[in-house]
């Protein structure tokens, strides 16, 4: 199969342009006679189904929550990258697009990337307008902050709680739609499988998590916006419903899986304190506008943090990267965090964890300042580890926050099965190897407001509206088979409960798939993935009947999912044979432990088709060409 | 150092919305301090699965306090006994070994018991279908500095707007009002020149629908303040008041 990224002709600056000039149309009468089924309510999935429906599409909305207003994009808190320039600063929606090319070690679609763009100042002008309460400034105009992997002020922000604002807006657009009767809402809802009639996405089968109902739907396209799959690793910032079954269930109906090792490591998170820990906490990224990183000179420093004087200290980040300091992407970040920690000068009982220190900022700009820049995320941090930030530093440590891999779609956002378009973080295409901060949500609400009107309506206006129904054998067989993985599942009855096997697989990936990996410990983790998938199914306890809510269900249903992909992760991070962004391969690094990219035989999107055996996925490789911009050593010393 | 410890927990059981519940005791041996409340629940689900008992139902996502979805009534308090905190940032620390801690659901007329601890709020998403939003399709926007608001406005919206949705508010409430929450949108909105031309249909609109709901009325007890997580302000049902009052007396189209 030849992956065909549609990406339209003419320069980098017109190549959207033309593509609205060009693309069929939708007449506003006919709208009204396709139906849209939009799977997720976050902020890909809400700004899309609002948007559709504001046009005159029949919308269908489904999400795993009670509520749509509570999809995971809700936690995200830092802010919402734009190139409006209001700064005065030198950005431009170009630097926007070199600073997130780059910042994915050029592993993204150049073409996707500018055009996330230049629409990113449309972002911030729609959600003003429907009331997000973004931070001022006194003369009643909009602030901007910092972050990491830009030299420039370019991240709006709503205090530190930017994702909740931002997909309120979008659920309040949504709940108009309802309101009008444009969007029918289906929460409680869990996505089992993808309908495919005559090649085209047609349906989706749910289960009713409240009564257990298997439900047929059918649509003349579906929406996944599902979100990313960093409940891998078990322990993650991703909310605990977070989960990739959606887009597995696409996957292996022949939808492909790109970059799934291309998995975000993000460096400031709330450390581990036990066994039972069943999530972690992210602190914002903006802390390192005014935080400073630091571990003591010496291994094993036993002295609390305020008594380690100010030369005994190694401010790493700034050292190793004077330029950027504390403010490198991620991925940088987080790598020498590790690299500290592993050298034993590391801080805290576990020896896992680095300060995060504000006591320089609270002495310059005084504690109100930074009370109102970041009071929230401190009380949050004091609520959970039962320390106050004002006076001790912040212990924090990576954790998996993000994945930059998903289904593979081409410049429309439609994957390699016709009518099946995939929206945010559950689609591959604009962080290649490492996200920026501030750039998920741009990604989210760019696809679900400013792109996807376009391309459906390219998409829907070449096919007949309501042509098939759910009584087809397609149908029938999807229900059938998700019926009978439920009942298998409950029919195990062994000793092991679905957490421990959740555990157990996080354990796995973290140590092998996780923020440093080699080819020794990839190709060992592979056989304990597959021993461990085979335990499950024949050891898994499950508790209770399909019947009612069973929220042990429904995660066992995602865990076993789980396992399937960090085999694909493994698998993939095995293939690419160098160091890219968060995909750290300890054979291909520079003498100072530096990430070295291998361009010429691995500038590409490795794209997975399954072929029927888990274990033996199909490689396609579409290479990516830069045209635009010359492939450097990325460098923020 | 965490602590270990044990906790008595006396769960209210309900297998459906029309069966009876009650009281189960359990014990749970090894927590510690370190934990949250949530994750004491799941040492104990944990526990019950291998004992062949069915699991506590509970709802919870994000576990940092923003999702709203999880939300119980702690000893006779909804999210338990730390102010401004939801269950799932209460954590073991606040707690002796030896503890014995009553959990039930939210208890409201407009919030059907679904099982255990899970209730259904759809009604709080139909009182926001009502009117709390902007009318403004995609696409349509002035720039964003276009109209400046006051920093004060600006705040004084976000205080509102930070509300989680959870409906603690309303289970804290003897009358089952769900009037701080949709005070709470009325006033974000209200707030902002953005959400200045429906400020009248919105707020009749979304009063009407409260009640309709089988929400109660109002009566200044002012619970709803003290057990909200984000510590919104009982001004904002003041200004639900006001903005309802206006809007009658206007006689606005709604």
């Amino acid at each position: 199969m030849i992956l065909d990224s549609k990406v339209p002709a003419g320069p980098l600056q017109e190549k959207w342009d033309n593509y609205k000039n060009s693309v069929a149309l939708v007449n506003p009468a006919n709208k009204r006679k396709y139906t849209v089924l939009v799977v997720g309510t976050g902020l890909a999935g809400g700004s899309a189904a609002a948007s559709l429906a504001e046009l005159g599409y029949n919308v269908k909305s489904f999400c795993i929550q009670d509520s749509a207003r509570r999809a995971h994009s809700i936690a995200a808190q830092g802010g919402i990258n734009a190139a409006k320039n209001y700064p005065n600063d030198g950005d431009t929606v170009w630097r926007l697009f070199y600073d997130t090319i780059k910042g994915g070690d050029y592993r993204a679609r150049e073409a996707n990337v500018y055009r996330l763009a230049q629409i990113s100042n449309s972002i911030i002008d729609q959600c003003v307008a429907q009331g997000v309460p973004f931070a001022r400034e006194y003369g009643g105009l909009l602030d901007n902050r910092s972050f990491g992997g830009a030299q420039v002020s370019r991240t709006f922000y709503s205090r530190g709680q930017t994702g909740q604002q931002l997909l309120l807006g979008a659920y309040q657009a949504m709940a108009r739609q309802i309101d009008a009767g444009k969007i029918e809402m289906m929460p409680r809802r869990e996505m089992l499988d993808l309908v495919v009639v005559d090649g085209r996405a047609r349906g989706i089968i749910t289960r009713n998590l409240v009564t257990g109902e298997l439900e047929r739907h059918v649509g003349d396209a579906v929406l996944l916006s599902t979100g990313g799959y960093g409940n891998v690793y078990y322990l993650s910032t991703n909310a605990k419903n977070s989960n990739v079954t959606a887009a597995w269930r696409c996957h292996k109906r022949g939808a492909h899986f790109a970059n799934p090792c291309f998995t975000q490591i993000h460096p400031t998170c709330i450390p581990v304190s036990g066994d039972y820990q069943s999530k972690l906490t992210l602190m914002s990224e903006s802390l390192r506008n005014d935080g400073r990183v630091w571990v003591p000179k010496e291994t094993g420093d036993p002295r609390p943090p305020s008594e380690i004087p100010e030369d005994e200290r190694d401010y790493y980040l700034e050292r190793r990267y004077p330029s950027f300091g504390n403010l490198v992407p991620r991925d940088v970040a987080s790598r020498a965090a590790k690299a500290v920690t592993d050298q034993g000068r590391g801080v805290g009982e576990t020896g896992l964890a680095v300060y995060l220190d504000f006591r320089d900022a609270i002495n310059r700009l005084g504690k109100n300042v930074i009370e109102e820049r970041y009071g929230n995320l401190f009380e949050m941090y004091e609520r959970i580890t039962g320390e106050d930030p004002y006076q001790v530093p912040m212990s924090i440590f990576p954790a998996v926050h993000y994945t930059m891999g998903g289904l593979w779609v081409d410049y429309e956002l439609m994957s390699n099965i016709l009518g099946l378009f995939v929206l945010g973080e559950a689609n591959f295409s604009d962080h290649g190897a490492n996200r920026l901060g501030a750039s998920a949500l741009m990604q989210g609400l760019a696809d679900g407001y400013f792109v996807i009107p376009y391309t459906l309506g390219g998409y829907l206006a070449g096919m007949d509206a309501g042509d098939t129904d759910t009584n087809t054998a397609e149908f029938a067989q999807a229900e059938d088979e998700s019926r009978a993985r439920i009942d298998k599942l409950l029919s195990v009855q062994g000793d092991k409960t679905v957490t421990e096997f959740h555990r157990e697989l996080g354990r796995l990936v973290w140590d092998h798939v996780g923020m440093s990996r080699t080819k020794e410990g990839l190709q060992g983790v592979l056989s304990e993935i597959q021993r461990l998938r085979e335990e499950f199914w024949e050891n898994v306890r499950i508790p209770g009947t399909p019947d009612t809510f069973n929220k042990n269900l429904e995660f066992a249903g995602r865990v076993a999912d789980f396992m399937e992909l960090a085999e694909l992760m493994a698998l993939d991070a095995i293939d690419r044979d160098e160091s890219c962004g968060a995909h750290f391969r300890e054979e291909y690094q520079s003498p100072e432990g530096e990430a070295l990219r291998n361009d010429d035989d691995y500038a590409y999107v490795a794209s997975w088709e399954y072929t029927g055996e888990v274990s033996k996925p199909k490689l396609h490789k579409e290479e990516l060409e830069f045209e635009n911009v010359k492939l450097t050593t990325r460098s923020y010393k | 150092m965490a602590d270990r410890m044990t906790i008595h927990l006396k769960i209210w059981r309900q297998e459906g919305p029309d069966a009876p519940g009650r009281f189960e005791r359990y014990t749970v041996e090894d927590a510690n301090s370190h934990m949250s409340f949530l994750e004491l629940l799941d040492v104990l689900n944990e526990q019950l699965i291998r004992e062949g008992t069915d699991p506590v139902e509970f709802d919870h996502d994000c576990r940092e306090g923003i999702c709203g979805s999880c939300g119980v009534v702690i000893d006779g308090i909804a999210h338990g006994p730390q102010r401004r905190t939801s269950a799932c940032q209460l954590h073991m620390r606040h707690y002796a070994d030896g503890d014995t801690i009553v959990v039930e659901p939210w208890r409201a007329k407009a919030f059907p018991i679904v099982r255990d601890l899970v209730v259904d709020r759809a009604a709080m998403d139909r009182i926001v279908e009502a009117g709390g939003y902007v009318s403004v399709d995609t696409g349509g926007a002035p720039d964003a500095n276009a109209i400046p608001v006051p920093k004060v406005s600006s705040d004084e919206a976000f205080d509102y707007a930070a509300c989680i949705g959870c409906g603690a508010c309303i289970a804290a409430c003897p009358n089952s009002s769900a009037s701080l929450f949709t005070g709470a949108k009325i006033a974000h909105l209200a707030a902002l020149p953005q959400g200045h031309p429906e400020r009248a249909r919105r707020v009749v609109r979304m009063v009407e629908k409260m009640e309709a709901e089988g929400f109660g009325d109002c009566s200044n007890h002012a619970e709803c303040e003290a057990v909200c997580p984000k510590g919104i302000s009982i001004s904002a049902i003041a200004t639900m008041r006001r903005e309802y009052m206006k809007a009658a007396f206007a006689g606005q189209d709604v």
